[in-house]
């Protein structure tokens, strides 16, 4: 397919890319792309112009801190996470990850651009609200602040990063077990509704594919009856499609909350 | 910023240069620019796998990449698996065990089973079919593919 007409730019630095952002209102930050070069195929988004972050090592990278912090370049795809000893602190990410549409995809596409498309059937912003990630959010002046997952998914395809601002680091607190579970088209093909979990004496459960945004709820314990009450409470219209109706969502977010809850609290020993 | 770029591409061996829009994807250029038809397009909708090339040692679908972002890059198609003219011992396995029937996937099942091998020489079928996920075949039901791979991995 024929794109429409678009500028290309492929800056040198994080400095260089949010200069042209700025200055630029039309154009787009352009990631592992496996997603947006298929939208834009679509015209479902049509950029002026594209910044390639492919490159930027300032964007890439796994730090795992003395205390067990994980910060992950957002410019990180999914087969460097898969394999990097240093995430393997935090199994849950690595084994999410391997399950993300193939191994093309898997080879090109980010933890950045992913959470960025903030699609509502992605994997990774349902486990960044569990586990408790931070956002490092970068504007044109350089200035940072850091976002919670659950103020920075906001809508359909809409995150905390305005325009001309960049996501530049994911920190991912430690000390906390996490599990997640999926029901999927297909082996790892896109998701239903997917549900992940996060203990550390309070438990954080989010629930993706039931509303614009992750679902995050906080059951009173990790009893199956206590899980289920507190999604049930949670007030979602979970939407209907050829793939499920709104009422099997429900149901399966229940149960998928279940089975991530489960797996945490086996991994924090009980 | 720029509409189009000159851009150099080291494919199969052979060094290419030339002026490319922007808006044009790695496939695109490697089938209409360069004329090396062998890689596919199927979906063009990053589904389907039959554009699938190593770009940098990387599997990578083709209609998801733009051609400006492979500058400078060594890029590794179906036409490149044989330097001798011979088969190499996977397309042999696939002639062998009728891992094909139209053929159309057969470009992106060689690369990603070429890939494969490289990292794993040794697969198990779970292994071999992880691998195949990101290519779709409409006519063999992938048995015979997974046999194919694993004949040749056994050679």
């Amino acid at each position: 397919m024929l794109l429409r007409e678009v500028e290309y730019a492929k800056p040198s630095s994080v400095a260089e890319a949010l200069a042209i952002l700025a200055a630029n209102d039309g154009a787009r930050a352009l990631a592992g792309g496996q997603t947006l070069v298929n939208v834009m195929k679509a015209r479902a988004a049509s950029p002026d112009a594209l910044v390639d972050l492919n490159g930027l090592e300032e964007l890439k990278g796994i730090d795992l801190a003395a205390d067990g912090t994980l910060s992950i370049g957002p410019m990180t795809t999914y087969a460097e996470i898969c394999g990097s000893a240093e995430a393997r602190a935090r199994p849950i990410r690595g084994e999410v990850c391997a399950q993300i549409a193939d191994v093309q995809v898997r080879n090109r596409g980010t933890i950045g651009g992913n959470i960025c498309a903030n699609d509502p059937t992605n994997h990774l912003p349902p486990l960044l609200t569990a586990i408790g990630a931070q956002m490092t959010v970068t504007g044109a002046g350089g200035d940072e602040r850091s976002v919670p997952a659950e103020e920075f998914f906001v809508g359909v395809y809409l995150t905390a990063v305005g325009p001309g601002e960049l996501l530049t680091r994911i920190v991912i607190p430690a000390g906390r077990h996490d599990g997640f579970a999926a029901v999927t088209l297909g082996a790892d093909g896109t998701c239903i509704v997917n549900a992940a979990a996060s203990v550390d004496g309070s438990l954080r459960v989010a629930v993706g594919c039931v509303g614009a945004t992750p679902v995050l709820v906080h059951p009173a314990s990790a009893d199956d009856d206590a899980v289920r009450e507190a999604v049930r409470g949670a007030g979602f219209d979970a939407p209907s499609d050829v793939h499920a109706s709104s009422e099997y969502r429900a149901h399966l977010a229940e149960v998928l909350a279940v089975r991530a809850v489960r797996q945490a609290t086996e991994r924090a020993g009980g | 910023m720029e509409s189009s770029r000159a851009i150099t591409v080291t494919i199969n061996g052979v060094e290419y240069e030339r002026e490319v829009e922007a808006r044009k994807l790695l496939i695109h250029f490697i089938r209409d620019d360069l004329d090396l038809t062998g890689s596919h397009i199927g979906c063009d909708t990053g589904n389907c796998g039959a554009c699938s090339v190593i770009v940098d040692g990387v599997l990578l679908k083709s209609c998801m990449l733009l051609a400006v972002q492979a500058d400078g890059a060594t890029i590794e198609t179906v036409e490149g698996l044989s330097e001798s003219g011979e088969l190499t011992p996977l397309q042999q396995a696939f002639s062998d065990h009728h891992a094909l029937q139209c053929g159309y996937c057969t470009p992106g099942m060689l690369m990603s089973a070429t890939a494969l091998l490289r990292s794993n020489p040794n697969p198990s079928e779970a292994e071999v079919r992880k691998a195949l996920q990101g290519n779709i075949c409409r006519c063999t039901g992938y048995w015979n593919i997974i046999e194919a791979v694993r004949a040749a991995a056994a050679q």
